[in-house]
């Protein structure tokens, strides 16, 4: 094998010269191998780090922030839900389906290491336009890669979302989140404790796989990058489910002292994380790693990111027990090192020292870019578009074509393929809510889930939409009577080495660390994505959030469908008028731009809190959050779900009908009852200070919207579920 | 009365079927690892579902060969009432415990919603809380449940009643529109000749609660305990 220089390795010339400084001598193969995927932007965070530290990460029901495998929130009763999303970008752009599959794996990992069951998995996907034949390829790839893996894991996929746009032809994105239950005395932390104390390497064996994935993450997309094919790993989603039931049985019966999961970068990233806890050293011998080829040399060893490997700190006088339920399972079990005192991380081939770099070199060494941001010109130009000009769609006609447009038609050819319902907790299935809803069996609690990012209003104003992300993640589980607790994000960016592009991460993260902060959601755990671009440029700014919050009473969880004729719709929140960033703006004219809807923080606070109330009491017989499509599609999806229709009167005349149906402004739900709880609603939504609309009522099998006794919209939902429902299908066939 | 789960690596339904019949049917059950050689004292048999060995092969064809499945077949010939949902199904089938075999869903997808199903008999250890032909909801999550025998199978399966449940409309129209996998007679469940043993692709103990979406599956259980406590 050919050997790379610093430079192919993704290091620059200064942080090999820092290398020379920190070993006072030219580092070997190995070692520099080690530096670089340690240094790598995607383990090292070394040009994001400044940014992350201005998310709010603390709060009451907060049990672990950002640092572990993964955040923990308290749910009450001794339980937490433990939880992250992960980006695997790169590797499915090229091998869809491995690159899916082992996204999976991976966050699946996080989860159970420490010491949580996983309850389920969300995915956030974005893709170029479905037009194109090899995004068509990518779809089905990552989505039967996603399947194929979570179904033979048992871990219901309850959730996510799927958009389509330009921006992501080339480089799709591929996150995952993956969420477990844990009762709080049995959380494991990846601390390594004692001197002395042996390693072990538990689950598939080593191959050459994956090397050097970590550093092709971390660098933009090309024609070359195919062949980089050999740095996507192979998943075995069995190898994985031995992995989770033994390893749970370790935490059941307290065996270990630390547990780390091997990813990005392998033996290396994991045994320097699980020592760089508490500085501590550690040696480690690659000749007892158990191989899968012949004739690994200790730099493929150290640097394979083989998948389903786990290494596990035992406790004292625990590796008999630990071996034996291993062996129940399987699985093979095998020492290949122990924690020293000394700092040093060294490896050996049997007695031979073939390495030697400290462990905080690697970790808290890795260097640190602020860089500066620049507004790029689009900025401006977007914000003072005149969309006053555009002539007035057909309401009627827009509506079908936001229907049939694939970023808001039905998902079911996708979220059909996941197993949702194993593990017998998904109560509100995809498609039938805003967010996901789990009983948490035995009890009343109920927790939901969701990931949102609208890509398109972070472009157009990162700041803003930066907000509007996490806004609407909170509001999509207020929806369903979720209290929000805390988030995860995933940051994808294109190369912060452009000052464009650094201005939109800083921007971004501005805004959602100030929304995160109003709304009591703090950041317990993330992970950034960067260099997502090709040659055509780089992928629309989406920094994808993952929320989960809590339901008191699962029993008065509420869904989207609409439910009985005469039921009266009311919306909360303000009438806005205005189109910028709208789907509806692409999807009638191809125009992406405008002044995007600006967020009132305190406001969405206020509409959250008002339907927590609402639902909890059991006033709201449908509730759902106006997001793409606006007014007109949030009704539309209400009424496609509760096979009803509904009849709406036009009462603001002279105004253009496009820009207060269409419009995506946030803090807004669509919300339907009996007209008898009216005055209750009221009440309440005077107490929250929320103003509301009574828009119509349910009834009949169509879509009418009546304007002085003229029905200038009258559409059947028949048709209309007939045009959502097989959009996507069709495309696919 | 007691029931057993039978756990094989890669099982991931084990836990489902175990909560179903502890705390919905509240009836004793145990988990069965899969490298116990005996059984004893078990009144019914649960298979669950899964990837049991991550169905590398041929879905069930190793699980076929797990250590406890001597016993399983003892258990099966002597009469004892044996469920095989979806993996379990597939593995009672590489077993020779039930006629046939699984390809891959005609569409070569993995489905997962819920599917209508016709009872085509009432007077068995698995169906007599249901009336005859009775339309039920219960979900399906399979990659390979496209049923396939011979015609002769086929023809002797129908003459001694063994086809117990067949994908059909809301309406019970037993036509391919509503067949979500390709399976031939639309068949979704079918029993030994004897009528102790059961195969089902849906997932009974999905639909078993309310608060899931649906309780026609609860009555599949309620039938064994039914049966097993002699009044069926």
């Amino acid at each position: 094998m050919k050997e790379l220089t610093y430079k192919e390795m993704g290091l620059l010339e200064e942080e090999y010269e820092q290398i020379l400084g920190i070993l006072g001598r030219k580092p070997n193969y190995l070692e520099l191998g080690m530096f670089s995927v340690m240094w790598s932007e995607h383990c090292g965070y070394k040009n994001s780090r400044p940014l992350l530290k201005n998310f709010p990460t603390e709060g009451p029901q907060v049990i672990q922030g950002p640092g572990e495998n993964a955040g923990v929130v308290d749910i009450g009763d001794g339980q937490a839900l433990v939880f992250k999303i992960e980006s695997h970008n790169h590797p499915s752009a090229i091998e869809p389906y491995q690159g899916a599959a082992t996204g999976i794996g991976g966050i699946v990992r996080d989860i159970f290491t420490m010491g949580a069951r996983p309850i389920a998995c969300l995915n956030s996907l974005r893709f170029g336009s479905l037009e194109d034949e090899r995004v068509k390829e990518l779809l089905a790839g990552v989505v039967s890669g996603i399947a194929d893996y979570g179904n033979c894991l048992g871990i219901p996929t309850v959730g996510g979302e799927v958009y389509f746009n330009r921006a992501y032809q080339g480089n799709p994105l591929v996150n995952a989140m993956c969420v477990g239950l844990v009762n709080t005395q049995e959380i494991a932390y990846a601390t390594a404790s004692e001197i002395g104390r042996p390693l072990m390497l538990v689950g598939a064996k080593t191959g050459r796989d994956g090397i050097h994935g970590a550093t092709f993450a971390s660098e933009g997309l090309s024609s070359a990058s195919a062949q980089k094919r050999p740095s996507v790993q192979v998943g075995d989603p069995f190898m994985e489910k031995l992995l989770i039931e033994a390893c749970l049985e370790l935490i059941k019966e307290d065996l270990v002292a630390g547990m780390q999961d091997l990813g990005a970068a392998g033996l290396t990233s994991s045994i320097a994380e699980a020592a760089s806890k508490k500085e501590r050293g550690v040696k480690v011998d690659v000749s007892r790693v158990p191989r899968r080829e012949a004739g690994m040399t200790p730099y493929e060893v150290m640097l394979s990111e083989s998948q389903e490997r786990m290494l596990i700190i035992p406790r004292a006088g625990k590796e008999g027990r630990i071996a034996e339920i291993f062996d129940k399972w399987g699985l093979d079990a095998t020492l290949i090192g122990e924690v020293t005192g000394d700092g040093l991380f060294k490896v050996y081939d049997g007695d031979v020292l073939v390495g030697e770099v400290p462990v905080a070199a690697l970790t808290e060494g890795c260097p640190v870019y602020v860089r500066e941001g620049l507004e790029p010109s689009y900025y401006e130009e977007c914000r003072n578009s005149n969309l006053e000009e555009l002539l007035e769609y057909d309401t009627g006609e827009a509506i079908k074509l936001l229907l049939a447009s694939p970023n808001i038609a039905s998902k079911h050819w996708v979220y059909s393929q996941y197993d949702h319902q194993v593990m017998i907790n998904t109560v509100l299935v995809p498609g039938e809510a805003d967010a996901a809803v789990l009983r948490i069996k035995g009890s009343q609690k109920g927790v939901a889930l969701t990931t949102d990012c609208n890509a398109r209003m972070v472009y157009l104003d990162p700041y803003q939409g930066g907000m509007m992300a996490v806004c609407e993640a909170a509001r999509n589980l207020a929806c369903v009577g979720a209290r929000p607790l805390a988030l995860t994000n995933c940051l994808n960016f294109g190369s912060p080495e452009n000052p464009h592009i650094y201005w939109q991460m800083q921007e971004a993260i501005r805004g959602m660390a100030e929304a995160a902060r109003k709304l009591g959601t703090p950041v317990v755990s993330g992970n950034v994505s960067l260099y997502n671009e090709t040659a055509a440029g780089a992928i629309f700014p989406t920094p994808v959030v993952g929320m989960v919050g809590l339901i008191k009473n699962i029993e008065h969880r509420c869904g989207m469908a609409l439910q009985d004729e005469g039921d009266l719709l009311v919306l909360l929140g303000p009438i806005r008028e205005e189109l910028g960033g709208s789907e509806y703006l692409q999807v009638c004219y191809g125009l992406e731009t405008g002044r995007v809807p600006q967020v009132d923080l305190q406001a969405e606070s206020r509409l959250i809190e008002l339907l927590i109330s609402l639902i909890d009491a059991r006033l709201l017989k449908s509730c759902h959050d106006i997001s793409e499509g606006g007014l007109a599609i949030a009704l539309a999806e209400s009424a496609i779900k509760g096979k009803k229709g509904f009849r709406i009167k036009w009462e603001w005349r002279g105004k253009r009908k496009d820009q207060i149906l269409f419009s995506e402004a946030p803090g807004r739900v669509v919300v339907s009852l009996n007209e008898e709880d009216l005055a209750s609603l009221s009440s309440l939504a005077t107490q929250y200070e929320v103003e509301f609309h009574i828009l119509g009522r349910v009834g009949s099998e169509r879509m009418i919207l009546e304007e002085e006794g003229i029905e200038c919209v009258n559409l059947a939902i028949q048709d209309m579920t007939r045009i959502w429902g097989e959009a996507i299908e069709c495309h696919m066939k | 009365m007691r029931f057993g789960v039978v756990v094989f690596p890669g099982s991931n339904c084990d836990r489902d079927c175990y909560h179903v019949i502890k705390e919905v049917m509240e009836e004793p059950v145990e988990y069965i690892w899969h490298k116990e050689k005996s059984l004893s004292g078990f009144d019914a048999l649960i298979l669950p579902g899964g990837f049991s060995y991550g169905d590398y092969l041929r879905t069930g064809a190793i699980a076929r060969f797990s250590p406890i499945m001597p016993a399983v077949m003892d258990f099966a010939q002597a009469g004892g009432l044996v469920l095989g949902i979806c993996n379990g199904f597939q593995i009672l089938l590489e077993a020779g415990l039930l006629p046939g075999a699984m390809l891959r869903n005609s569409s070569l997808k993995f489905i997962c919603q819920p599917v209508f199903l016709k009872i085509q008999r009432n007077d068995t250890p698995f169906s007599n809380k249901f009336k005859s032909m009775q339309v039920v909801k219960i979900p399906i999550a399979h990659g390979e449940g496209n049923y396939y025998c011979d015609p002769r199978t086929l023809q002797e399966m129908k003459d001694n009643g063994q086809i117990l449940f067949t994908y059909c409309s809301a309406d019970g129209e037993e036509t391919m529109e509503y067949n979500p996998n390709g399976s031939l007679a639309n068949i979704a469940g079918i029993m030994n000749g004897k009528g102790n043993v059961l195969g089902m692709m849906p997932h009974p103990e999905r639909y078993s609660e309310d608060i899931l979406g649906g309780r026609d599956g609860f009555n599949i259980f309620a039938s064994m305990i039914n049966w097993l406590k002699g009044v069926g």
